[in-house]
C-alpha cells in the first residue's frame, strides 16, 4: 500500500455487489478490497457502469454489499441496523451531492446547520464561523437556495458536510453540475479542507482535472480496482483512462 | 429504472383510488338518499293503495282543514247512524264502519310502552265478518280475528320483536288506564310484515269505541258500489244524502290524499340527505382539484415533451380532461351502486336514532341512476378543468430544463381581489337570505346555500395567502396537541402494538416475548388480532414484517417539526386547497354545534323562566299530548298540593292555525306569568269566554284587552272569546299556546281533551310525592314524572341526539377531506424523494422522517381548523341574529370547539400514517441517483 504509513479510517474487504437474480443478474462490484487513509483525499475514477458509485454507496453505508465487509472507524457497518447506521452517519460521515440537494425552504445557514439540528447537537460557534469563512459564504447566510448560484449552493453543501466534522466526507461528482470555472473553485475548496482540517475525503468523479487534486486515485472498471495511482497530473490521469479504455 | 417505474405506478394506483373515493362517497350518499326515500315512498303508497283497494267511497268527518306547526287537525268522528244511512243508499252494495287511533300504546309485560320510534301506534276497530274482507287491508298470518271486549290482534312485526304468541296477554293503553287483552291473532298490513316502527292493535268495533272513548261514533264509513254504479256516482249520491257535515271521497281520492301527506315528509328527508350529499361532493371537488393540480405540476416534463413532439394545447387539455372524465365516471358508477348499500346504512342510522321507516322492495329508479352519474361526472369535470387549463400552459422548453416551474396563470395576480369580491357577494347573499323577511322559504334556502358555497370558495381562494402565517401560528399548537394525542393513545395504541410486534417477531428469550404478547393483547385485543394476521401472512407468504421497530415515544422534536412546518409552507396553494377541503367539514360542524348550544341554553332558560312547579308530567316523548285522566289521577296522589293541567290542542283562531291552551285556575302557582295587563287573580275569573294572550301574539294579531276573537276546534266547534289579560310570552319555547282559555271552556270545545303538561307542587318539594304520583300513574304508561331539571336534561339529550345524526352525516365530508390530505402528502413525499434521501443520508432517522411528514399533515389539518372554526362561528352568529325575534341565544361551546381542534389533529395524524411510512422507508440511495 502506498499510503500504508497513514492509519486507515475506512476499510473494505473483498466486497461484491450483485443486482438482480439469475440470468439478468449484474455484478456491479466483483471483490474490491481497499483502505482509505486518514487525512487524505482519495478519488475514485472510472467510466459509467464501472461500479464507482456503487462502491461509494457501500463505503458510506447507504447500500449493503452482497458479500464482504466494510468498517468505518473500526465499526463494522454491513451488519448494522438502520437506526445505528443513521447514528453512525451523523458522527462519521458527510455527503456532498452532484445536485447539491439543499432544502429549498431553509436559508443557507439553516441548510449548513441541518445535520446538527437533526442530530440534536449543539453548534460550535467558533468552528461554524471559521467554516463559513473558509467556504466564503459570509454574506450569503440568510439567502435561500433559489437565490444562490450553483457554485454558492455547492459551497453551502460542502459546509453542511463539514459542519459535523465527520470522520470521512464522501463527494459524488461534486463538480458534475457546474461550469468548469466554478467547478475549479469547488475543487480548490475541497483540497483546502483536506489540507487545512485534515479532512479524510472520498470523491467519485469521472473528470480528470477533479481527480488530479487527489492524493490517491483509484481506477475502477467492471467492478474491480484496476489501477491505484498516487497524486497525478490531469494529463497522466487522462492517459491512464485511455489506456484502461483501450484494454 | 423499472423498479422506479413500478413504484410510481403503485403510487399512482393509490392516488387514483383515493381521488376517485372522494367522488364515490358523495355519489353514494346521493344515490343512497334517492333509493332510501323512493323505497319509503313506495312502501307508503302500497300501504294506502292496499287500504282502499276494495273501497269505492269513504265517508269521514268534515276535515277542519287547518294545521299548525306541522300538525294537521284530524277529522272528527261521525255518528254511528251514518253507517245505517249509507247502507240504505241506492247503489251501495255493502258498507262498513271503523274507528282508528294512532296513539294507542301496546305495553311490555313490565308495563313500559313499546317504543315505536316516533311512528304511530295504531288501534283499529273493524268489522271482520267475511263479507267485509274487501275493505280490510290486513291479512291474518295466524289465529283469527278478534271478537268481544277482551280480544286483540297484533301485527307481525311487533309480535316478532316482542316474541308474542297466540294466547298471550298484552296491555293496551289508550285514553284511560291500561287494559289487558288476549292475543287471538297475528296479522300483517298487505304484504308488509312491518310498517316502520309502527305497531297496530285490531279490535272489534264496539271494543275499540269503548277503548278510544268513541262510543256511538265512527271515524270512517267505507262503501263499495253495486255493479251498475261508478265510484264517482256513489260518492255524489252519498254526499247529497248525508249533507255537508261530512266529507265523502272515492277510495282513490282518499288514498292519494293520505299518500301525498306522507310524500311531503319523505321529500323533506330526501332533501335533507341530498344536501349532505351535496356537501360531500363539494368537498370531493376540492380534493379532485387539488390532486389533479399537483399531478399536473409533477407531470410537467411529460406535458412539455408531448408539446415538443407536436401535441397542441388542445390535445394536452383533452388528455387531462379525459383523465378527470374517467375518474369521474368510474367513481360515479361505483358510488351509484354503493348507494344501494348506503341506503341500508342510512336506514339503520335513522333506526338507531328512533326514526323507523317502512320499507318494501328496494326502489332503484332511473332518475337515481341518471342524476347520480351525471352529477358525479360533472363535478369531477368542473374540478378538473382548472388543472387541465394549467397543463396547457406548460412551455415545451420545460422538457429540457431542470427544476422548471409552472407559469402562473394569467389571472393569478387577481386572485385575492376575485376572492374578496366572491366573499363580499357571499356575505351579501347570506345577509339578505337571513335577514330579509319577504322571500319564499325555497328561495331563502337557495340563497343561503349559494351564499355558503361562495363563502367557502372565496375563503379557499384567499387561504393560499394565509397559509404561511397560519402555518407558523398553528405549528406550536400542533406540536403540543400531537403530544397530547400521542400520550392518550400510547398506553392502548402504540405501546401494545410495539409489545405485540416484539412478541411476534422480535428477538429475545421465549419468556420475554410471551410476556410482551400477553401484556400487549391485554392492553388492546384488537391489535393482537391485527398482529396475528401479520404473523399468519409472514408465515404463509414471503412478506416479512419490519423488525426492529422503535420503541414508541410521544415527544416530538421541535427541530424536526420545524422542517415539517417549512414543508407545509413551501407550496401554499397546495396546502391551502388541502386544508380548505377539511375547512368545509369543520366549519359546518362548528356552525351546528354553536347553534345547538345556543338552542340548549335558550331552551333551558325558557323552561326555567316559565315553569315554577316541583314536578312536571309529560308524555314519554315530552311533546305529545296525553289523556286528561292522568291529571286527575295525579291530583289524588299522596303529598300533591297542586295539580294543574295544561290542556293543549291545535285550533283555528280568526281563521289561522294556532295552539289553544286550557288552564286550571290555580296555574299561577306553577307557571310564572309576567303580566303586561292583568294579574294572577284573572285566572280564576276567565269563565267561559275569557282568554289570555302572550304579548307577542297580541301585537302580531293586533288584539288588545277587550277585543274578541273566534276559535274553532278540531271538532268543528266554534266559540268567541274576549281578551282579558296579556302576559309577557316566552318567544323561544312558549309552553302555553297562541291563546289560553279556562279549562272548562277548552273541554267544551274538544270532545276528547288532552293535556300537554300536568304541573305539580308537592308538600315536601317533590321527592316523596314523586313516588306516590308514579304509582298513581301506573295505568298510564305513556307518561313521565320529572323535575324541571330532569326535563331540561331530557330536552338536551334530544337536541344532542339530533346533533349526533348531523355529525354522522358530516363525518362523510370530513373523511373525504382526509383522503385529500393523504393524497397531497403522498404526492409531496413522492415529489421530494431525492430530498428525503438527502435528509436520511445526513443523519435523519426513520422516526424523525415520519414525524416530519406527520407534523406537516397536522399543520395542514390545523390550518383547516383555523379557517373552519371562525367561519362556522360566523355562520352561527348570522343565523342567531336572524332568529333574534325568537330569542335564540348565542353561546360558544368552548369545550366542543377544543375537541374539534383535537379531532382535526387526529385527522392530520391519521392522514399521515401511510405517507409518513412511505417517506421513512425511502432508500437514502435515491438522493444520489439522478434521473
Amino acid at each position: 500500500m502506498e499510503n500504508g504509513n497513514a492509519s486507515a479510517v475506512v476499510i473494505a474487504n473483498d466486497i461484491t455487489r450483485r443486482y438482480g437474480e439469475g440470468d439478468t443478474a449484474v455484478d456491479a462490484l466483483r471483490g474490491v478490497t481497499l483502505e482509505i487513509a486518514e487525512g487524505k483525499l482519495t478519488a475514485v475514477m472510472g467510466p459509467s457502469g464501472s461500479g464507482k458509485s456503487t462502491l461509494m454507496h457501500i463505503l458510506a453505508g447507504l447500500d449493503k454489499p452482497t458479500s464482504g465487509s466494510v468498517s468505518i472507524s473500526g465499526t463494522e457497518i454491513t451488519t448494522l441496523k438502520d437506526s445505528d447506521l443513521t447514528k453512525l452517519r451523523r458522527r462519521h460521515i458527510g455527503f456532498v451531492f452532484q445536485f447539491f440537494n439543499l432544502l429549498p425552504m431553509l436559508t443557507a445557514e439553516e441548510n449548513v446547520l441541518l445535520p446538527l439540528s437533526i442530530a440534536g447537537v449543539k453548534i460550535d460557534e467558533k468552528w461554524f464561523d471559521d467554516l463559513i469563512d473558509k467556504v466564503g459564504l459570509g454574506d450569503r447566510l440568510t439567502h435561500r437556495p433559489a437565490e444562490l448560484s450553483g457554485g454558492q449552493q455547492q459551497r453551502v453543501a460542502i459546509a453542511r458536510a463539514l459542519v459535523s466534522r465527520p470522520t470521512v466526507l464522501f463527494a459524488d461528482e461534486p463538480t458534475g453540475n457546474l461550469d468548469s470555472a466554478t467547478g475549479s473553485e469547488i475543487l480548490t475548496l475541497m483540497r483546502d479542507s483536506v489540507d487545512a482540517y485534515g479532512q479524510t475525503t472520498v470523491m467519485v468523479t469521472h473528470e480528470a482535472r477533479a481527480a488530479a487534486i487527489a492524493d490517491r486515485i483509484l481506477f475502477l472498471a467492471d467492478g474491480e480496482i484496476v489501477r491505484d495511482l498516487p497524486r497525478a497530473e490531469p494529463h497522466e490521469v487522462l492517459a491512464t483512462m485511455e489506456e484502461l479504455a483501450a484494454r | 429504472m423499472i423498479r422506479f417505474a413500478l413504484k410510481s405506478l403503485a403510487g399512482r394506483k393509490l392516488r387514483t383510488v383515493l381521488t376517485a373515493l372522494a367522488i364515490v362517497l358523495g355519489v353514494a350518499m346521493m344515490s343512497g338518499a334517492y333509493v332510501l326515500t323512493d323505497t319509503i315512498d313506495k312502501a307508503f303508497d302500497s300501504i294506502f293503495v292496499d287500504s282502499y283497494a276494495g273501497t269505492d267511497a269513504v265517508v269521514t268527518g268534515k276535515d277542519p282543514g287547518f294545521s299548525f306547526e306541522g300538525e294537521s287537525a284530524q277529522a272528527p268522528p261521525i255518528p254511528e247512524e251514518t253507517l245505517v244511512r249509507v247502507r240504505e243508499i241506492d247503489g251501495v252494495e255493502i258498507a262498513t264502519g271503523s274507528v282508528q287511533d294512532f296513539q294507542t300504546k301496546l305495553l311490555r309485560p313490565d308495563g313500559e310502552p313499546i317504543d315505536t320510534g316516533g311512528a304511530p301506534s295504531f288501534a283499529f276497530g273493524i268489522e271482520t265478518a267475511p263479507e267485509y274482507d274487501r275493505f280490510n287491508p290486513l291479512n291474518l298470518v295466524e289465529g283469527r280475528w278478534p271478537s268481544g271486549g277482551s280480544e286483540v290482534v297484533v301485527d307481525e312485526g311487533v309480535a316478532g320483536d316482542e316474541n308474542l304468541q297466540l294466547g298471550d296477554r298484552i296491555g293496551v293503553a289508550a285514553l284511560g288506564p291500561a287494559q289487558e287483552f288476549t292475543i287471538v291473532g297475528i296479522a300483517k298490513y298487505g304484504d308488509l310484515s312491518s310498517i316502520g316502527g309502527a305497531t297496530f292493535a285490531i279490535f272489534d268495533v264496539p271494543t275499540a269505541q269503548k277503548l278510544l272513548d268513541k262510543e256511538g261514533r265512527l271515524d270512517a264509513v267505507t262503501a263499495a258500489a253495486a255493479d251498475d254504479t261508478t265510484p264517482e256516482q256513489l260518492t255524489q249520491r252519498i254526499q247529497s244524502e248525508l249533507g255537508g257535515d261530512v266529507t265523502v271521497q272515492t277510495g282513490v281520492e282518499q288514498a292519494n290524499e293520505e299518500s301525498s301527506e306522507i310524500a311531503t315528509f319523505t321529500t323533506i328527508i330526501r332533501y335533507f340527505l341530498l344536501s349532505f350529499a351535496g356537501i360531500a361532493l363539494f368537498v370531493g371537488a376540492f380534493v379532485i382539484f387539488n390532486t389533479l393540480s399537483i399531478t399536473v405540476a409533477q407531470r410537467m416534463r411529460e406535458f412539455a415533451t408531448l408539446r415538443t413532439l407536436g401535441a397542441s394545447r388542445r390535445q394536452v387539455l383533452r388528455s387531462v380532461i379525459l383523465e378527470a372524465l374517467v375518474i369521474g365516471l368510474g367513481a360515479s358508477i361505483v358510488g351509484l351502486f354503493s348507494g344501494l348499500g348506503l341506503a341500508v346504512g342510512l336506514n339503520e342510522l335513522f333506526k338507531a336514532l328512533n326514526l323507523d321507516l317502512p320499507q318494501t322492495q328496494t326502489v332503484f329508479a332511473t332518475r337515481t341512476i341518471v342524476v347520480s352519474l351525471l352529477v358525479g361526472t360533472l363535478v369531477t369535470l368542473v374540478a378538473g378543468l382548472f388543472p387541465a387549463i394549467r397543463a396547457t400552459r406548460v412551455p415545451p422548453i420545460a422538457a429540457v430544463r431542470e427544476g422548471a416551474t409552472l407559469p402562473r396563470g394569467r389571472f393569478a395576480r387577481f386572485t385575492p381581489y376575485i376572492a374578496g369580491v366572491v366573499i363580499a357577494l357571499a356575505v351579501l347573499a347570506l345577509g339578505y337570505g337571513t335577514l330579509a323577511d319577504d322571500i319564499a322559504t325555497g328561495d331563502r334556502f337557495a340563497l343561503l346555500g349559494v351564499g355558503v358555497l361562495a363563502l367557502f370558495i372565496g375563503v379557499a381562494m384567499l387561504s393560499s395567502r394565509l397559509v404561511r402565517p397560519l402555518a407558523v401560528g398553528v405549528s406550536p399548537i400542533g406540536h403540543w396537541l400531537t403530544v397530547v394525542v400521542m400520550i392518550l393513545i400510547w398506553p392502548l395504541g402504540t405501546l401494545p402494538y410495539w409489545l405485540l410486534r416484539h412478541g411476534a417477531f422480535g428477538p429475545g428469550g421465549a419468556l420475554g416475548r410471551v410476556g410482551a404478547l400477553v401484556l400487549g393483547a391485554a392492553l388492546n385485543p384488537l391489535l393482537a388480532l391485527i398482529v396475528l394476521v401479520m404473523w399468519g401472512r409472514s408465515a404463509v407468504t414471503k412478506w416479512q414484517p419490519e423488525w426492529p421497530m422503535e420503541f414508541p415515544g410521544v415527544l416530538p422534536s421541535t427541530r424536526i417539526n420545524r422542517i415539517g412546518r417549512e414543508n407545509a409552507r413551501r407550496n401554499p396553494g397546495r396546502t391551502a386547497a388541502t386544508a380548505a377541503a377539511l375547512m368545509i367539514g369543520i366549519a359546518l360542524v362548528t356552525f351546528i354545534s354553536v347553534l345547538a348550544n345556543g338552542l340548549r341554553v335558550s331552551n333551558s332558560d325558557a323552561i326555567e323562566r316559565q315553569i315554577q312547579s316541583d314536578l312536571i308530567i309529560t308524555s314519554q316523548d315530552g311533546y305529545s299530548e296525553f289523556p286528561a285522566a292522568v291529571g286527575d289521577a295525579a291530583a289524588g296522589a299522596d303529598g300533591v298540593e297542586t295539580a294543574s293541567n295544561v290542556r293543549q290542542d291545535i285550533a283555528q283562531i280568526e281563521g289561522d292555525g294556532a295552539n289553544l291552551t286550557g288552564l286550571d285556575d290555580r296555574v299561577a302557582e306553577v307557571y310564572d306569568f309576567r303580566w303586561e295587563e292583568g294579574s294572577d287573580e284573572l285566572l280564576t275569573q276567565l269563565g267561559s269566554d275569557g282568554a289570555l294572550l302572550p304579548g307577542n301574539v297580541a301585537e302580531d294579531r293586533d288584539l288588545a284587552v277587550g277585543d274578541s276573537f273566534t276559535v274553532r276546534s278540531t271538532d268543528n266547534e266554534s266559540k268567541d272569546f274576549v281578551v282579558r289579560g296579556i302576559y309577557e310570552g316566552s318567544p323561544f319555547y312558549p309552553l302555553l299556546g297562541t291563546a289560553s282559555v279556562s279549562r272548562e271552556a277548552f273541554d267544551e270545545l274538544y270532545e276528547r281533551p288532552r293535556n300537554r303538561f300536568t304541573l305539580l307542587n308537592a308538600a315536601d318539594g317533590g321527592e316523596a310525592a314523586r313516588t306516590s304520583v308514579e304509582s298513581a300513574l301506573e295505568g298510564f304508561p305513556d307518561t313521565r314524572v320529572q323535575t324541571r331539571e330532569e326535563w331540561i336534561d331530557k330536552e338536551d339529550q334530544e337536541i344532542q341526539q339530533f346533533l349526533l345524526l348531523l355529525y354522522v352525516l358530516l363525518a362523510l365530508s370530513v373523511i373525504i377531506s382526509l383522503f385529500g390530505m393523504v393524497n397531497t402528502l403522498a404526492l409531496s413525499v413522492f415529489e421530494r424523494t431525492r430530498e428525503l434521501g438527502m435528509l436520511r443520508a445526513v443523519g435523519m432517522t426513520q422516526r424523525q422522517t415520519r414525524r416530519m411528514v406527520r407534523h406537516e399533515s397536522v399543520i395542514t389539518a390545523l390550518i383547516g381548523a383555523a379557517l373552519g372554526l371562525p367561519l362556522g362561528i360566523f355562520l352561527a352568529v348570522l343565523v342567531t341574529s336572524a332568529l333574534g325575534q325568537y330569542d335564540l341565544r348565542f353561546a360558544l361551546p368552548l369545550d366542543q370547539l377544543i375537541v374539534l381542534a383535537v379531532v382535526s389533529v387526529v385527522a392530520g395524524l391519521l392522514a399521515a400514517i401511510t405517507p409518513a411510512r412511505r417517506a421513512a422507508r425511502l432508500n437514502p440511495l435515491e438522493a444520489l441517483q439522478y434521473e
